[in-house]
This record gives structure tokens, C-alpha cells and sequence, in this order.
């Protein structure tokens, strides 16, 4: 793997050289290469065998505050002395921008921790073994029940990546993660012969951790079992409570509301919130680039800035937003080291590893207090407005009736304000799970309205 | 000037080596453990954006991208591999990873490429914006930031960004077929930010298409910027949306957004091969109002979903997908029209070399019915008028479709009364469909602004729809109400 590792690092230090030959005063290159190789079944036959290397480099140069961003998947001498030529004519043309610029080399990582991002084993996984795991988690779903009638595949990937990033301030780092991925969706049939569908998945940087297929298969059969004989709900407000994955999707909402980029734009309904309460105070959201094993871990970010711990939500109260250089300079505050970055264009702002952090309720209790309501297991649609907090988005779930699962739903909406939604968490469950980078209990708002029949 | 497929058939040759003798090469690795087809599918795409932000140039960048993916056939199944590396030796390793699919020894027969003669002309323009230099751009930039600042003094930020590409694919084939394509694509997008009392609004708005400059003639930077900042400017005034069922007026163009979702996904042939789609085994049967027509396009001229050739190198055409509300066909790829025993319809589309082709929607419409669209309004006595949108999402197996509405307003007692905030409207496929009771005479095309996503790809298309009136959908607003009147 040694082969892997240096050579992005390399390859970028190239392409940098080569642009402060050239007269480039502030630069720094990426470079990244990915190996991806996947395998899907359906019916429990060979759908698709796909394998690939790939490899890619970015420059950013910064002329006087000019600044211009050029990459390519040509990696020949003479494809990088292009692309530098290219930075350089398109930065004389850009306007100069005071906050223009690289990241401050204090907040730059002198060492890279051992986070436990690479798993020796992923590289060497060959493909009757992602075969044989997809087959496993097709067939304990389809053999779940005699109504798993039809099946959308399964499929089990691998990925192993080197992110290496060096700036003209002497920065000069990389790291290599792996990472491995299966997900199913498998079909429940009514009666009348129309199918509900239902899909599951696992995702972590290590094999050992992944869910076991069958439970994966399972898990997924499950779900769509229970959506058999789903209809409208009428239209009412009433109390939602959100399984951890929505609710995990929740806090990827909050994050993405945090984004200081957004905070600039004014094009976040957190603006100007910063140490008021914002939700219960059962929320705390955490976003955190540093823990062992996790998707959303790596030693430093986009820009060098060591990743850390930030704290998005505590006890209800917002704590702040979530910054790369740039947006932290042009709002006088300090990276969050929240810079995620491909080979092209600038640092956009992302979240690490977030999570919701589980509360003291328990899970069966949230819901058995809940006369009549929504037990809400799938979102759809792209119905939140970041500016103003409007959320309305299509849903699917399980009706509550008297203190218990009931009958499946679905073709609902539900709506609100988010921040009148957080203020609403009143139940916030002990059973936090990861999804992949995000973690989250099961959570109650006191009401939220349904549109239906 | 734009190329012809001949040029770009030269391109390939000159600056990257890349020759009928080399494919054949590859294709002989690639078919080298018996597989049934192969596929090989050069892209070469160049790619710019500016994007100007608080008065003045954030970042300008370029990109260029360059590979090619190798499919391999063995009956439903596939192999593929990708490379960025397009020496014959880095190809030819490729291809043997996407042979393995095949579990044969013997390699096939020989394949000898030709390289096929046709008409592409559905975007054959003459000044791509690819070419133009920067300063020119930042002059259009320019233009809008100062067209959305003096359209409202609540307009506090404009973004604005232009974003253009041209691709060169090369397709070649184990049967011999060669197909080489240009294709320009330019966007143009503007955001506007209105602040009043303390109140934030935003409204996206954007425009272009397979176009060169001269869509601006069409389509000025000021317009568009009018229009965002229009847009943001009547979100200070909208109500809360009504929750509940309504009768929906869906005003003519954005709106194919419907159609997109309620049936365009769910007609794609490979769902229908696995009977994975609502609409499955459902050929000839009813699954629409009379009223409804529904038709994918590649041809239309200079439209952001046309190509001349699909992503497989198949000839893309005009398909009747639901004839006066029975369904007439699916959109099939190579995969699924083999499965089918039809012709190729020319949808077979993909995000990059990167990725395996699909079937696609193109350019998706409504054809235009007779009503007077102002009557479809006074049909509603209380209901819902849209006009522009954010995106939608479909479930294409139980046939959930949702779309996010950003400009609406209520219908009442027949008129168009109140903006409403951002709402969400969420139906079944043919429930909708069947529930159009009124389309009108004034069939529109989006502005190219639409780019569709189906299993983590996306691919540039077009919507477009008459006004239509559905009398009854769920609308997800918060404001309780009761008493829907059909329409």
C-alpha cells in the first residue's frame, strides 16, 4: 500500500512546483485516487461487476487575491503544465478578493493521527467475496417472507482513496481511508399484486464493523413487510415521532443550516442565532472530524486545518457555525476545519461525523405515550428552505393509535418551521445508531401537520 | 463552430491517439472471454464556471476530463471499467477487468469499426460560450447583479454564475458501429437574496440549454435576474400554504416537473424489465386522463435534455410514451429493448465515462390540449396555483411522487389571490394522471434549468407541460383547512 500512499502526495507536490515556476505566489494542488470496485445481484443472479482506478489533480492559484481553480484527470507532464497555464490566465482575469488565500499554517496539522480510517483487509477483498456478501443479504431478504415477491438488488462495494494536499505555504500532507458499503431494496406484494418497497444498508470504513448481510437483507424484507396495505392519512397535526435514521437526516439539516457559507449568504434561518436557544433542550448536536473509525473522520480538511470537535447544538442552545478559511475570515472567526474538497473548484463547508445525541427516553416509551400519531420512516423530496426554515416534504410511515405501532401510511406530507420544529422535541430516545458519518436516537416533536386525505 | 461527428472522430485521432484501429484493439481484450457485447465510450469534456457573488468575481474555474468507460455484455449481466488513461495498454487492461463478466475462453470474432454517417444537427451553433473569453462573461455576470439590485431596494445579495461545458463522445461498438458526438451545454443561474423588517426571502433563476451566446438574445442576464429577484421579492408577501386536498392548476412550463416524476421515471424500460415500476405489464392499459399526451424528445432543437446519439450510440428520436392517457411505450436502453424485443428508443444516457448507461428521459412534454388556460383557473373555487419549483422525487414502485413548489399562490373563488410560502405536493403517478380534468392550448418549454438524478447520476434534461388542472392533490402546507371543492 506504501505505492499508494506517496504517490497523490507527489503528484500534487508536481503540479504545484510547477505552478510557482510559473509565478504562482499562493497555490495549493490536490490530488486523489480511488479505487472502486462493486458487485450487484438481483434475483440472486450477476447484475453488474464494475472495478476502476481512478486519479485526479486540482490547482488553486491566488494572484494579488485573484483567484482561479483548475483540474484534470490528464496526468501527463504536459496536461499539468496546461492546467497551470489555465489557473494563471484565468486568475489575471478574476477579481482581486481580500479574503482570498490559503489556510493559516498554525491551524495547519503538523502530524497525522491515527484515526483507523484504512482497513488492511478492504484492498485485498476481491470480487467473490463482494459476490458472495451481496448474494447473502439478496437472498435472507427474499427469503424472509413468502411476500417478498421482487427484489431492486443488492449490491457490496469497496473503496479504497488517498487525499494528499500541499500548499505553497509548506504544508504537505495525505492520508489513504477505505471503506466498504452494502445496500438492498426488496419488494413486498398486496394482494392486488402491487409492490411496497423498502431498501437497508451499512456503511463503514472497516468490514468488521459492517452489519451482517443477512441482517442487512432482513432488515430491509422488514420494512417493506410493514408498509403492506399503507393508505392516506387524513389531514391533522399531530405528534411525529422520528426513527433514528430520519432523525440522523435531521441533524445533517441543522449542519447544513450551520454552514457559514450560508451564514454569508444570509441564507440560513440560524443567522444571527448564535448562543440562543434554538431548540429544546433535549437536543445536543455534535459534529466531529475525529473519531476512530467513522466515515466522516480524516486527520486534517480540505485546506490542512487539523479536524476537531464542534459542538453545533447544546442543550437547545446554538453554539455556532461551521467554517472553512475563507468564510471564517470574511466573518472575522476561525476554520472549523470543515473544508472538504475535490480536485476541483474551491473549499466547500461540510459536516464531519454529526450527531444527535441519545437522551434518557426509552425508545418504546416515546412512542407508547403518543395517543395518535406518526411514527415517520422515510422523507421525500427536497421541500426545506434554508433561508426561512419552511419544511414540507412528502412522507411515509406507521400511524400511532393508542400507544402503539398501528397501521402503515404513506402519500402523506408532513410540514412545519424547523425552528419551531426543534423547539417542539420533547422525547429524546437512549438508542442512538449510526448511518454511516451520522448518529441519532428515535425523537418525538409534540406536532407537526400532515396534509393527507 | 461546433464540430461535426467527423471532427470529432479527427479529435480523438490526432490529440489523443485514439483510432479505429486502437478501439478494435480494446474491443478484442474486451471481448476476450466470450462476452456477448462490448461497448466502449471515449468522453473528453471541458468545463468552465464563474461564479460572481456580493459584486464581484468569486472564483473562476476550469476542468478538463477525460477517459473512457468499457462495457461488457453477457446477457441482463454487465462488466465495467473505467480508465483516465487512454495509452492502448491501460485501455486493453481495463477491458479484460470488464471481460470478466464472461466466463468463456475463446475471444470472439474480430470486430472491424465503421464509423457511422448521420445528421447532428440538433445543437450545431456557432458561437459556443466555451469560447468566449472570460472578461465577456463577467460582463453578463455583471449585468444581472445590477438588473436584480435595481429591481427591489429589499434585494440585499445577488449570486450569479454561469456555467458551460462541451463534451466530445466517441462510442464504438463490438458490431462495428462507431458514433462520435459534440455536445455544448451552457447554464446561467442567479440567486437573489430579499431582506425586509428583518425578513429573508431567497428565489433561484437560471436558464440555458445545448446553446452558444445567442441565448442570451433570447434570454437577457437582466431577465433572468428580474425574474429571480421578482420571485424572492413576492415570497415577503406569501401566506402559509393550506394543508390538505386540492385542486392543483399547474402553470405551463416548469410545471412538466409533474411529468417528470409521475410518470417519466416510472417508464424507464430497465424498472419495467425487472416489474419493478407501478406501471409495469401495464402496455395499452389506461393510466391516464383522456386529456393526456406525453412524449420524450430528443430532437428538440438546442434544448438542454437533446443529444443526436445516446450515450450506447444509438440514434435518439421523438417517443410517444402515453397516448390520450393509454400507455403506448417505455424508454428503453440496449440492456432493456433486448429484453423486450423492440427497437432501441435512443435513452440509453449516462453521467460520464465513469459510469454504465441507463435508460434516460431526453426532453420530456405534455402535447397541448384545448382549453383556454384562464378557464382552467375559474374551474377552482379554492386551490392551488404553481408556477415555479425547486425539484421533485419519485418512489417509482408504489408510484409516490412528491414536487417542491417555490412559487404558488391561491386559487380562490376562480381567481389567483395570495402568494404561498414554499410548499411541498405529493400525489400517486396515474392517481394524478387520471385526475387531470383540463389541459391547456399553451404547451411550454422550461427554460434548460433541469437536471435529473436516478441511481447517484445525473444527466441534463427538459421538462415541459400546458397548463393543466388536476382536481385533487395533497398539498403539504401548515395552515389547517378543510372543505376542498373538486374541480
Amino acid at each position: 500500500m506504501a505505492a499508494l500512499s506517496t504517490e497523490p502526495l507527489e503528484l500534487a507536490a508536481r503540479l504545484l512546483e510547477r505552478a510557482k515556476a510559473a509565478g504562482a505566489e499562493m497555490a495549493d494542488a490536490v490530488a486523489i485516487t480511488s479505487t472502486n470496485a462493486a458487485t450487484t445481484v438481483r434475483k440472486q443472479q450477476i447484475e453488474k461487476v464494475s472495478e476502476s482506478t481512478s486519479r485526479s489533480v486540482g490547482l488553486r492559484v491566488i494572484l494579488g487575491g485573484r483567484q482561479a481553480t483548475v483540474s484534470t484527470s490528464d496526468v501527463s507532464d504536459a496536461a499539468l503544465d496546461e492546467t497551470v497555464q489555465t489557473a494563471l490566465e484565468l486568475a489575471r482575469v478574476s477579481e482581486p478578493d481580500e479574503f482570498a488565500g490559503l489556510a493559516d499554517p498554525k491551524l495547519q496539522a503538523r502530524e497525522t493521527p491515527q484515526l483507523g480510517l484504512f482497513d488492511e483487509q478492504i484492498p485485498d477483498v476481491d470480487g467473490e467475496h463482494r459476490l458472495s456478501q451481496a448474494l447473502a443479504c439478496e437472498d435472507a431478504a427474499l427469503s424472509a417472507d413468502d411476500r417478498i415477491a421482487n427484489s431492486g438488488g443488492a449490491t457490496f462495494s469497496t473503496n479504497v482513496s488517498t487525499f494528499a494536499l500541499v500548499d505553497s505555504n509548506g504544508f504537505g500532507g495525505s492520508y489513504a481511508d477505505t471503506s466498504a458499503s452494502m445496500w438492498v431494496e426488496v419488494m413486498a406484494q398486496e394482494d392486488d399484486g402491487s409492490l411496497r418497497n423498502a431498501g437497508w444498508s451499512t456503511s463503514e470504513r472497516s468490514l468488521h464493523r459492517l452489519d451482517a448481510a443477512e441482517d442487512v437483507g432482513r432488515e430491509a424484507a422488514a420494512r417493506a413487510l410493514r408498509q403492506l396495505g399503507a393508505g392516506k392519512a387524513a389531514t391533522c397535526e399531530v405528534p411525529v415521532v422520528w426513527e433514528p435514521r430520519m432523525a440522523a437526516g435531521l441533524a445533517g439539516i441543522i449542519s447544513g443550516a450551520a454552514s457559514g457559507e450560508a451564514l454569508f449568504r444570509r441564507s440560513t434561518f440560524l443567522a444571527d442565532l448564535e448562543g440562543a436557544e434554538v431548540a429544546s433542550p433535549l437536543v445536543t448536536i455534535v459534529d466531529d472530524g475525529t473519531l476512530s473509525n467513522r466515515l466522516g473522520s480524516r486527520p486534517f480538511d480540505g485546506e490542512g486545518v487539523v479536524t476537531r470537535r464542534n459542538p453545533l447544538v447544546e442543550a437547545g442552545v446554538f453554539q455556532g457555525f461551521l467554517y472553512d478559511s475563507y468564510n471564517a475570515r470574511r466573518l472575522n472567526a476561525v476554520s472549523t476545519g470543515s473544508a472538504w474538497r475535490s480536485v476541483g473548484g474551491l473549499p466547500q463547508i461540510g459536516s464531519g461525523n454529526l450527531s444527535l445525541e441519545a437522551g434518557q427516553s426509552d425508545p418504546a416509551q416515546i412512542i407508547a405515550e403518543v395517543e395518535d400519531g406518526l411514527y415517520l420512516t422515510t422523507l421525500m423530496g427536497f421541500g426545506i428552505n434554508y433561508t426561512t426554515g419552511d419544511f414540507s416534504r412528502g412522507a411515509a410511515g406507521i400511524w400511532i393509535r393508542n400507544g402503539e405501532l398501528a397501521e402503515p401510511v404513506q402519500e402523506i406530507n408532513v410540514s412545519g418551521n424547523l425552528l419551531e420544529m426543534l423547539q417542539r422535541i420533547d422525547a429524546v430516545g437512549s438508542d442512538a445508531q449510526w448511518f454511516g458519518g451520522s448518529s441519532a436516537p428515535t425523537l418525538r416533536m409534540s406536532r407537526l401537520t400532515i396534509s393527507g386525505t | 463552430m461546433t464540430e461535426t461527428p467527423a471532427d470529432v472522430v479527427g479529435f480523438y485521432a490526432s490529440q489523443l491517439g485514439v483510432d479505429g484501429a486502437a478501439a478494435e484493439s480494446v474491443l478484442a481484450s474486451a471481448l476476450g472471454r466470450g462476452g456477448s457485447f462490448a461497448e466502449l465510450y471515449f468522453e473528453h469534456k471541458r468545463s468552465g464556471s464563474l461564479s460572481f457573488e456580493d459584486q464581484q468575481v468569486k472564483a473562476t474555474q476550469a476542468s478538463l476530463s477525460q477517459g473512457v468507460g468499457i462495457r461488457v455484455v453477457e446477457g441482463d449481466a454487465i462488466g465495467y471499467a473505467y480508465t483516465e488513461d487512454l495509452s492502448v495498454e491501460a485501455m486493453r487492461r481495463a477491458a479484460a477487468t470488464a471481460a470478466q463478466i464472461a466466463h468463456g475462453s475463446s475471444a470472439g470474432e474480430p470486430v472491424d469499426v465503421t464509423a457511422a454517417s448521420y445528421d447532428a444537427d440538433r445543437y450545431a451553433i456557432d458561437a459556443p460560450s466555451t469560447a468566449i473569453p472570460l472578461t465577456e462573461k463577467v460582463a453578463l455576470l455583471r449585468r444581472a447583479d445590477a438588473a436584480a439590485r435595481g429591481y427591489h431596494p429589499s434585494i440585499a445579495r445577488v449570486d450569479a454564475s454561469m456555467v458551460d461545458e462541451e463534451k466530445r463522445v466517441l462510442i464504438v461498438r463490438s458490431d462495428g458501429r462507431m458514433v462520435a458526438d459534440y455536445q455544448p451545454l451552457l447554464r446561467f443561474n442567479v440567486s437573489c437574496l430579499s431582506e425586509l423588517d428583518g425578513e429573508r426571502r431567497n428565489a433561484r433563476w437560471g436558464g440555458g440549454g445545448r446553446m452558444g451566446m445567442p441565448y442570451f438574445d433570447e434570454h437577457s442576464p437582466e431577465s433572468l435576474a428580474e425574474e429571480a429577484a421578482r420571485q424572492a421579492v413576492l415570497q415577503q408577501e406569501a401566506r402559509e400554504a393550506p394543508a390538505g386536498t386540492f385542486p392543483v392548476v399547474l402553470a405551463a412550463g416548469d410545471s412538466g416537473i409533474l411529468l417528470h416524476e409521475a410518470v417519466g421515471h416510472g417508464l424507464e424500460a430497465d424498472f419495467n424489465r425487472k416489474e419493478t415500476s407501478n406501471y409495469s405489464n401495464r402496455i395499452g392499459q389506461s393510466v391516464a386522463s383522456e386529456l393526456v399526451t406525453v412524449i420524450d424528445d430528443a430532437t428538440l432543437n438546442l434544448s438542454r435534455g437533446s443529444v443526436n446519439v445516446d450515450d450506447e450510440g444509438e440514434m435518439a428520436g421523438s417517443n410517444l410514451l402515453i397516448e390520450q392517457g393509454q400507455l403506448a411505450a417505455y424508454m428503453q436502453d440496449r440492456i432493456s429493448s433486448e429484453h423486450f424485443g423492440v427497437a432501441p428508443s435512443g435513452n440509453g444516457r449516462r453521467q460520464s465515462f465513469r459510469h454504465a448507461p441507463m435508460p434516460r428521459m431526453t426532453n420530456t412534454y405534455m402535447t397541448a390540449g384545448e382549453d383556454d388556460p384562464g378557464d382552467l383557473i375559474r374551474r377552482v373555487d379554492y386551490g392551488i396555483y404553481c408556477k415555479a419549483f425547486s425539484g421533485g422525487q419519485v418512489n417509482i414502485t408504489n408510484g409516490d411522487f412528491v414536487f417542491s413548489v417555490t412559487e404558488g399562490y391561491l386559487i380562490e373563488n376562480g381567481q389567483v389571490t395570495a402568494p404561498i410560502r414554499d410548499v411541498n405536493l405529493i400525489g400517486n403517478g396515474p392517481d394524478v394522471l387520471s385526475k387531470v380534468t383540463g389541459v391547456g392550448h399553451d404547451l411550454e418549454m422550461s427554460d434548460g434549468r433541469w437536471t435529473c438524478g436516478k441511481s447517484g447520476q445525473s444527466v441534463p434534461v427538459g421538462v415541459g407541460i400546458p397548463t393543466v388542472l388536476v382536481s385533487g392533490m395533497t398539498v403539504g402546507g401548515t395552515q389547517m383547512r378543510s372543505g376542498g371543492m373538486s374541480a
